[in-house]
Order: C-alpha cells, then structure tokens, then sequence
C-alpha cells in the first residue's frame, strides 16, 4: 500500500525572532516559527518556547498557601526569590513591580531601580520587568527600571494602546524589548504592533501579550486569538508575527478553583491537586496555540512544561 | 464537501419537467443545496448522478455513537480544523478504563465513583461519559465477570477492548445490545472482528500503528465488508506524535475529502504520561487536536474537573458565547452591608468581574441583567443594558431584600445611564464604578467605606 499523501501547508512568513539578554548576561531567542506549534514535519522551530518565573518586589500577600509552601521563605527577598527560580528551571525572570501600584504600597523609581538591581545582579538569566497595570506608575518605575538595565536587553511591558509612548521610547534609549497587551482582539494586537513600530520601536524589539484567560474564565477566547495571530504571522503578517507571551500562571491562580478552599463542592476535588493542574492545562493549552514565553508562578509546573517542552521538539514524529 | 446549488444543477436531466414541484432544475438544486428538499423528488435523475450526489453530501468525518440512550456518545461530523473556523461539534468522550485483572471491590468503587462524578459550571453539570473495560487479564472468564459486573451497575456506554476475538465475542452475548465500541480490529485478527462488529451492530475500532496509508488499508477492508461505524487508533501514543498524526488525520478527511480516515480517533493518553497530571495534559491537548474518544487511566475529581472544564471551553461555539443566567451570585460571603455590582451576562463579562470581586477582598453582591449574551459597551450601544432594563432587574430579583443599603455600582463605561437610572430607582443611590474590571478592588477600597 502506498504511503497516504499527507496534505502539508506552505506557509510563507515566520515569527519574528527575538533576543532577550545578551552582553555578559546569559541570552535566549525567542520566535522564529515557520510552522503551527510541535508541526515539524512541515515548518521550521528554531527557537523552543521558553519558560519565565514570576518573581514580585514584594512579598505576596494574597499567594495560594500552595504556592507559598513550594517557594518558602524566599518569597520576601526578590534576589533569593531569583536564583530560586533559577534552579526550578527559569530561562527567565519576569519581575513584577507591583509594590508601585496605588494600592500595594506605592512605592517609586527608586524602589523600582532596588528591585530590578537585586535580580540583575542575583542571577545572570534574561529578565521580563513588568510594571503595576496603572498607566502612570507604569512610567514611572518602567523608566527607572528600563535605566538600571541598560544594556541587559530586557522586555519592558506592559504597554497598552493609550499607553505605549513612554514605555516605547525609553525601549528605544536603552535597547530593551517593548511588551504590547491588548484585550483579547485579533485586530487591536495588530494595531498596537502597528503603532508600537510607527514610534520608532524595530520588529524584533516586540513581544505581544493579546491577553489570557485561564482555564474556564475565557481560554476559549484566548485560545482562538493566539492561534489566528499565529495564522496571521505564518500567512505573511508581518503585524501579526510578534512572538507571544502568556501570564498563565498569574491568570489561573487568581481564579477562585485555586484560591478558594472553604465551601467548595467536593466534585472540585483535592485543593492542591486542582489548583496545579489549573495552571499546567491553562498553560499547556496556551503553549499549544502558539506562545512562545509563558509567565508561570509553581514549579511543578515549571518542571512539567519543561519536560513537556523538551519531549515535543526532540521527538520528530 | 457540500456542494452548490450549480454544482448540483450539473447532475441532474436539465428538461425542467416541473415534475419535481419546481419551476426548473436549477431552482431544484438550489433547494438541494439549502437542504430543503430530498434528490429522491427528481424520477429522472440517474443512478451515477445520485451516487456522485449523495457522496458529496456525506459528512467529510463520519458521526459514530457509542451507546444508547440519553447518555449515548456521538462523535465525529467535524467540519473545521480550527475551532474559530466555525465550531468543533461533537465533544471527545472521556472513558476511564477499568481492568479485568483489578480486585472487584476496586472496580466497584472506580466505577461508582466515575458514574455517579458530575460537577457544575456556568449552570451545566459536566459529567464523564462512559467506561473501558481492558481485557488485561487475557482471560475470558475475568472479562466476563467484569463486563458484567460494569454494566450492571451502569447505562454509560462501553468500549470493550480485547484483541481476541473469542473474548470478545463472548462479551459481546452479554452486552451487544448496550452498542459499546469493539476494540479493536488488527492486522491479524479484523475479518473475525468485522464478522463481530456486523452480527452485534457495534461500532469497531481500528488499530494499526505503521502508518497512516496501512490504517486507511486496514479501514477500507473493514468498510468493504459493510462496517459503516469505524473509530480509528493509529497508534500515536505521546504528545508529539498524537498532535502530528490526529492534525494529519482530520486534514486528510477535512482537506482531501480522504474516506478512509474520515472517522473519530481513539486515544491513550495514559499509554504516554508517567503520571496522572500528564496524563491530564495529553488529555487536555487531545481535546483541542483533535481526538473522538478519551480512554484515561486515573479518575480523580480534581483532574476531572479541569478537564471538563477544558472541553467545554474548546467546544463553546464561538459564535454563541456562554451566557450566564440572569440572577444575583454571590461572589465571597456577601453580607446585606456588602456591595452590589451590576453587570451584564456575557460570561467573559461576568467571568472579568467575578474574578476581580474575588480577589478585591470585598465579598459582594453582582446582580446579571439579561443583555443576551453582550458585553457592556455592545449591549449599551445595542439598547440592551439601559436603566429600564437595570432597574428591571433589581426588581424583579428583589436585591433591596438582602442588603441593608440602597447603593448599586455600575460599570464606568455606562457611567452615561446614572441619571436615568436615579430617576427608574429614586430610593437608590447609583455609583459609578471604573472602567475596567481590574480596576474595581481599588475602587471599593476607595469608595466603599462599609
């Protein structure tokens, strides 16, 4: 019997590729797909998927104790919380200010230049610098941290469309990576990339963020957007072929499956085992749409993405 | 592939003899297109020419049911590769497997466990589907008493998988009647698992792990001998071959229309996964790409739930979001000082500001106006979320009873309906809230001083 011609797609444009650290400081290469995820057979994935660590300027206050018993006491001290992530296995450290946020302590510039400070100097792996969420701390302490981390080309977001020119212009300065989020829409992710480049921002300067809903709180939406922007990318879209990141981790323990463990109905079943496995598929899932950096927060599911990672590009079924 | 009304036209005598009821042929086939009449009306249409029809409006990926009765398992009639194409139809089953080399009490408990497992969400109760039941054994009499001893104690349907046709012909004297699926049909032994599968009725798996133009072989000699309920396992067992072969699979039957492979899939997750959560990921990737039936190892209601809960999100028509019933929920433990919230029923909507509640550290109320299934900006510029229809809403669930104030928040991008609404609630203060969800834990810390 003759093998069964098997139809192949010839795509025609890739992911963008782009590099993160560098200069002393390890570097990784995110991007460069020519073909949907794990499809060797008919594309090229030069670059596997990477995994970043959370890691917060202060200490959680609202953590699963899940969480904070994997981590245990280094959750206070963002250096020590670095290099812990580091041996679980992070390629990268996303470091989120989120002391700076109004209602988390306020804090400013020289803080923010503190935080980033300690992890640059605990670990030597690419960092992912992300600011409160509220547009006018955003540029206070993602310039000040954009500053102390000159030349370690890091990824500074997150910028919004009402919000990108400040964050745009100190990436242009200091030669970091811009991060675009918008909410789950195909054509605003597009129009932020349009923009992000009309200010002056190089394709391979851009990481986009189109938004995750975890596992049962819009991962359907998220699903379906990150694989037409990868679609889009492998059909030609150059505004479209930015490598995508997901804050899976943080999207899916703040859903009340992982937080809440009183009145739960026992078809919830075992609290921990429920909460990791709510991150792992609500990661795996994203990972299997098309993104290239996923934020995660325990290590177990730092471990099994790894592993899963490792298993779907040597493997070439 | 579903053809054109033209491309039908092409088939049939072209004399327009009205005899059919229509004024032409071509309106005729115009119906036929839209499905709205039957081919057999047209006495003159040939032979070939229904056979040429009648294949081209046979689904690309045939519908198989496991089972009967309300619980039954239909799989199969997917038409796109990519959910946001269209919609992916038919959920894949989850079936636990249950070996007949297990101790009794063992098999007792798993399947009272698995039969009795349901769970809600968003105001559906997801439950698992069914059972497959592993001659692991190798022994007729252990198969036996376990087939039996599974069906007694439950109507959901079974794969019964034995690759001795003895056994499983033996099972079947038992439990033909309850449909389960056969697997599974080999290189070796098919002609007598054909004979099982027409005598039983039963829809028959196809198993064949060389490659795909040898399972197609394999399908075609089965079908050739009247099999018309086929699911296919090409043997793709880990996470890299699973997503190559089944993506494979579905463009050769979507793409080429290739018969063969125009079936569900079988998989084995737990072949694969080492342990129960990966198990739960190839699981979990074999619901988005692109399996007809699930066989798991483990049952455990934390890994059920996230896993029904992936289906159903995979399997939501994209074109009809999930709405939520229009009610009060209570987000914490809200007490009658506690704030009321307003929102719309668009479940990413409420899903948004449920979440933000819950982590804001005030338990609230959050009352869901009926927008039918918009968001706020849409249903606002719809005229579906207007002060009439708010103040509606507050009545007609009679919120003022549970709380000991009269404040209600809206959300700030309908900041615009707060002087309406003072004048539809007089008895009510009406605050506006932020913009966006993310924003509201501040918003009540800074405005809210219960």
């Amino acid at each position: 019997m003759a093998a069964v011609e098997v139809p192949t797609e010839k795509w025609t444009g890739k992911v963008h590729e782009v590099t993160l650290g560098g200069n002393g400081r390890k570097s990784v290469v995110i991007g460069g797909a020519s073909t949907l995820p794990f499809l060797h057979f008919e594309g090229s994935l030069p670059h596997r998927p990477v995994i970043a660590i959370e890691v917060q300027d202060s200490e959680p206050k609202d953590w699963s104790p899940h969480l904070i018993d994997a981590w245990g006491d280094v959750l206070a001290d963002p250096g020590a919380w670095a290099k812990k992530a580091v041996e679980y296995g992070a390629d990268i450290i996303a470091l989120s200010l989120k002391s700076a946020h109004p209602e988390e302590g306020d804090t400013g510039a020289d803080e923010a230049k503190k935080s980033v400070d300690k992890v640059l100097s605990a670990v030597d792996i690419p960092l992912i610098i992300l600011g409160p969420g509220v547009a006018e701390k955003d540029n206070e302490v993602l310039v000040a941290a954009s500053d102390v981390a000159k030349g370690q080309r890091v990824a500074l977001g997150n910028c919004e469309e009402k919000n990108h020119r400040t964050i745009a212009a100190t990436c242009i300065a200091d030669g970091h990576v811009a991060i675009g989020h918008t909410p789950l829409e195909i054509n605003l992710a597009k129009q932020l990339n349009i923009l992000l480049c009309d200010v002056g921002i190089p394709r391979d300067s851009i990481l986009m963020d189109p938004d995750t809903g975890s596992l049962g709180y819009g991962l359907e939406y998220t699903y379906s957007v990150m694989e037409r922007l990868r679609l889009a990318a492998l059909g030609g879209d150059a505004m479209a072929a930015m490598p995508m990141i997901s804050p899976a981790g943080a999207e899916s323990w703040r859903q009340k499956e992982s937080k809440v463990t009183e009145r739960v109905p026992p078809s919830w079943g075992d609290h921990e085992e429920r909460s990791v496995i709510w991150e792992q598929l609500t990661a795996w899932t994203v990972l299997s749409a098309g993104t290239d950096i996923l934020v995660l927060r325990h290590p177990r599911t730092v471990e099994r993405m790894k592993a899963l990672i490792d298993r779907l590009t040597s493997e070439s079924a | 592939m579903a053809l054109t009304g033209i491309e039908i036209y092409k088939y049939l005598p072209k004399t327009n003899c009205k005899e059919c009821g229509f004024p032409t042929c071509l309106a005729f086939a115009m119906k036929l297109a839209a499905k709205a009449v039957e081919l057999s009306l047209c006495p003159y249409v040939s032979d070939e020419a229904k056979e040429a029809l009648e294949a081209a409006s046979r689904p690309p990926i045939r519908l198989v049911t496991i089972g009967t009765g309300e619980r039954k398992i239909e799989v199969g009639n997917e038409v796109v590769m990519f959910r946001h194409e269209k919609t992916f139809y038919h959920p894949p089953g989850f079936v636990v497997r249950v070996k007949d080399s297990d101790p009794d009490d063992a098999v007792a408990k798993l399947v009272a466990d698995v039969a009795d497992y349901s769970v809600e969400r968003v105001g559906l109760e997801l439950k698992m589907d069914g059972f497959a039941i592993d001659n692991e054994s190798k022994d007729s009499g252990s198969f036996i008493k376990c087939v039996e001893q599974v069906s007694s104690k439950t109507d959901l349907p079974l794969v019964l998988m034995s690759q001795d046709p003895a056994i499983m012909g033996q099972a079947l004297e038992k439990v033909a009647s309850a449909k389960p699926l056969i697997y599974a049909a080999t290189k070796d032994n098919w002609e007598q698992m054909t004979e099982l599968a027409l005598k039983h009725q039963c829809p028959l798996a196809v198993y064949e792990p060389t490659g795909l133009g040898e399972l197609a072989e394999l399908v075609e000699q089965v079908t050739g001998k009247g099999v018309e309920d086929v699911a296919l396992d090409p043997g793709a067992r880990d996470f890299g071959q699973s997503l190559t072969t089944l993506t494979q699979i579905r463009r050769l039957a979507l793409r080429k229309s290739f018969r063969p492979l125009g079936y569900p899939i079988i998989a084995f997750p737990g072949d694969a996964g080492a342990s129960m959560e990966e198990e739960a990921l190839l699981a979990g990737q074999q619901v988005a790409k692109y399996a007809g039936i699930i066989v798991l190892d483990h049952f455990s209601p934390g890994i059920a739930y996230p896993l029904l809960t992936l289906r159903l999100n995979i399997y939501t028509d994209p074109q009809k979001p999930i709405q939520m019933s229009p009610g009060i929920y209570e987000i914490g433990t809200p007490k009658p000082e506690s704030p009321l919230c307003v929102t719309t029923n668009f479940s990413l909507t409420y899903f948004s500001i449920a979440g933000e509640l819950e982590s804001s550290g005030f338990p609230s109320w959050l009352l869901v106006c009926d927008t039918e299934g918009l968001s706020v900006l849409t249903a606002w510029s719809a005229g579906k979320f207007d002060a009439e229809r708010i103040a509606k809403t507050v009545k007609e669930f009679n919120i003022a009873e549970r709380l000991s104030h009269h404040s209600l928040m809206l959300p700030g991008h309908v900041a615009v309906l707060r002087g309406e609404l003072e004048e539809e609630l007089p008895d009510w203060k009406i605050m506006v809230g932020p913009r966006e969800a993310v924003d509201v834990g501040g918003y009540l810390k800074q405005h809210w001083a219960a």
